[in-house]
């Protein structure tokens, strides 16, 4: 299911806890998942759920709690607007206007070609750098103005 | 963002942004010297609480509790494992200083937890690290095999016979898991759901031991405490407030970025210090800790100074820290109904009062915005407000009414008028002026 750099992560997770408490391991596990497969499907899950040997519910129960695990497909290049109040105050609100009307998708759409998903998200405490933008949940992009968001926009190949 | 500018700093002097976080830089600066001092010198468990207690160092993470005091909490000859854990997970709206702290002084974090872990005769820890912030988390990984090659955590740390594993854990997107003991859970690798408490972490804690959890930024002030002497940062500060502190300004301000100021700064000089109001509007409100705090009008934190008194004596609290500046240009409605939709949204739904309350803050105050509030709304939200305060497990429930609480009470006004006119007070033409987004021809 995993390759084996993905194995290779698990088990460095795995290291960080108790012995008899693999299923800390969980969430750094799902999050290694979904970097590999793009998101969630059941197989992953259940799959993850094995090699910590818990019940795959417990699993379950965890990637669907957190917000940044993708039940469903997400375009290759997934984007998170934060709009939370500070944010929005320096800009946020019209960066994701912006970014909605660029790729002509809205909250929670992905393109046709299957290439962006839009998504609106809460503060990535990073507020001072506002307008934010979170791409595939690890790159952080700052002071995101019309300039910086085609630029983003056009190295996603 | 880098900091910004300082008074007196402690935390993050020194520092030359991504070029001085690893060791060898920390090491420079003096780091590690007092973990060594304590080791060597055998300084016993009690001299460094006490030293801790009289710095008057009050909880970064929001609540403001004395950290000495909460540290002797811990049942120290308590057999078996027992925990510290750093909260790096910063979720706070308007709060993002921590960050700033693992990125650029990672180990005084390190050496903190390890300080702390010796006082309070704990022999592992985690860091749980806010899910959004990656690089960071990546840092202090980083940052954690320096240390550990260096000897400064792991087995027999420099042939004292003291013993502390440190780990680095990744949060995944839940505001919820900044509560410390919905932080616990989500570290045993379930649902960030807070505990009920008593039993409080310090009894029954990670995997059911003794475990204290401490801001990042708590945390990060140790070494420095340790070095010179609880009494000199008590004194940087004010009585009952002590040391510098770490104010994450956002919003409508010329400079937003991290500040580093004594306690007892006034508001108006770190005001100055952001290079004052952008485009030269007018202060309109602030909310001084973070979306949970209340709201203050301009001209009453004007006369306040940044410490958790003089907050708390104008109405709302210090928090996290967390400064957010609004000109005359925002819709407080519409600001409030943002804010609404966090606690709504980031509930973790275990308790009715708390679920469906925010549920129902957010869907009173978004038909307030759009023009379908009803003249007998403003009582409904105050009595939807009741029936939270005081009746969840956790604080949640509390940081989501303050604000709606706040914003009617001060701004009771706007409120008003959207109902009977269906529209904002503030011009819509005008509002978010203050954005500073550049707007490019359509
Ligand atoms: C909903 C909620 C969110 C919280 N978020 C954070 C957070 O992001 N970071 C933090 O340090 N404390 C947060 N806290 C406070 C923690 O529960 C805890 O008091 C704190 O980490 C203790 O550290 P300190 O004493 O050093 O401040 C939050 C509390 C609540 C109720
Ligand atoms: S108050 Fe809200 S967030 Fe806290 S435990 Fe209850 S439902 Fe969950
Ligand atoms: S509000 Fe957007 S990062 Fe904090």
């Amino acid at each position: 299911m995993f390759s084996a750099e993905t194995l290779q992560k698990f088990a460095r997770e795995v290291a960080k806890y108790p012995a008899d408490q693999r299923q800390s391991a969980t969430m750094s596990c799902l999050a290694h998942a979904q970097e590999e497969k793009g998101w969630l499907p059941s197989e992953a899950i259940e799959a993850v759920a094995d090699y910590l040997g818990i019940a795959p519910m417990a699993v379950y129960e965890v990637a669907s709690f957190y917000n940044m695990y993708d039940l469903k497909p997400v375009g290759k290049y997934k984007i998170t607007v934060c709009t939370n109040l500070p944010c929005a105050l320096s800009g946020g609100y019209h960066a994701g206007e912006y970014v909605q009307k660029k790729l002509g998708i809205g909250y929670g759409e992905t393109t046709p070609d299957g290439k962006f998903t839009l998504k609106e998200g809460e503060c990535m405490g990073a507020c001072g750098d506002a307008p934010v933008f979170i791409v595939n949940n690890r790159s952080m992009c700052s002071h995101m103005h019309p300039e910086q968001i085609d630029k983003l926009l056009e190295e996603c190949k | 963002m880098a900091m910004l500018g300082s008074i007196n700093g402690v935390l993050m002097e020194g520092l030359d942004g991504d070029n001085t976080w690893h060791l060898k830089d920390y090491v420079a600066r003096g780091g590690y010297a007092q973990l060594k001092r304590i080791l060597e010198t055998k300084m016993t468990q009690e001299d460094v609480i006490s030293e801790v207690k009289k710095s008057v160092l009050r909880g970064r993470g929001g609540a403001g509790f004395p950290t000495g005091l909460k540290w002797s909490f811990m049942p120290r000859s308590f057999p078996g494992d027992k925990y510290v854990v750093c909260n790096t997970d910063e979720g706070e709206p308007g709060t993002f200083k921590d960050r700033d702290i693992m990125r650029y002084n990672p180990h005084a974090v390190i050496e903190g937890m390890a300080i702390a872990a010796y006082a309070m005769g704990a022999n592992r820890g985690y860091n749980y690290v806010h899910g959004e912030v990656w690089h960071e988390y990546k840092r202090f990984e980083e940052a954690l095999d320096e240390a550990r090659a260096a000897g400064f955590i792991g087995q027999n740390i420099l042939g004292s016979g003291f013993n502390f594993e440190l780990f680095a854990h990744h949060g995944y997107g839940a505001y919820i898991c900044g509560e410390e003991t919905a932080l616990l859970e989500s570290i045993e690798g379930k649902k960030g759901q807070p505990r009920f408490k008593p039993p409080f972490p310090a009894s029954f804690g990670l995997y059911g031991k003794p475990t204290t959890i401490n801001n990042t930024e708590t945390f990060a002030s140790i070494p420095f405490i340790l070095k010179m002497g609880g009494e000199e940062f008590l004194n940087l500060g004010k009585p009952n407030n002590g040391g510098t502190k770490l104010f994450s300004v956002s919003g409508h301000v010329n400079r937003p970025g991290n500040y580093e100021i004594p306690l007892g700064t006034p508001f108006a000089t770190l005001l100055e210090m952001c290079g004052g109001m952008r485009g030269g509007r007018k202060l309109k409100a602030v909310i001084p800790g973070g979306s949970s705090a209340p709201v203050m009008p301009g001209e009453v934190i004007m006369d306040c100074t940044m410490d958790y008194d003089s907050i708390s004596k104008g109405g709302s609290m210090l928090g996290s820290g967390a400064v957010i500046v609004m000109d005359e240009t925002v819709c407080m409605v519409k600001a409030l109904e943002r804010l609404s939709f966090f606690y709504h949204e980031e509930s973790c739904g275990q308790c009715t009062p708390c679920r469906e309350g925010t549920a129902w803050m957010y869907k009173v105050v978004h038909r307030i915005e759009n023009g379908l509030g009803k003249p007998e709304d403003l009582d409904l939200l105050n009595s939807v407000l009741g029936n939270i305060a005081g009746r969840t497990i956790c604080a949640l429930g509390d940081a989501a009414a303050f604000p709606v609480q706040s914003f009617i009470k001060h701004f009771g006004k706007e409120f008003e008028y959207h109902i009977e006119n269906k529209t904002c007070l503030v011009p819509k033409d005008v509002q978010w002026a203050g954005s500073g987004f550049h707007k490019i021809p359509a």
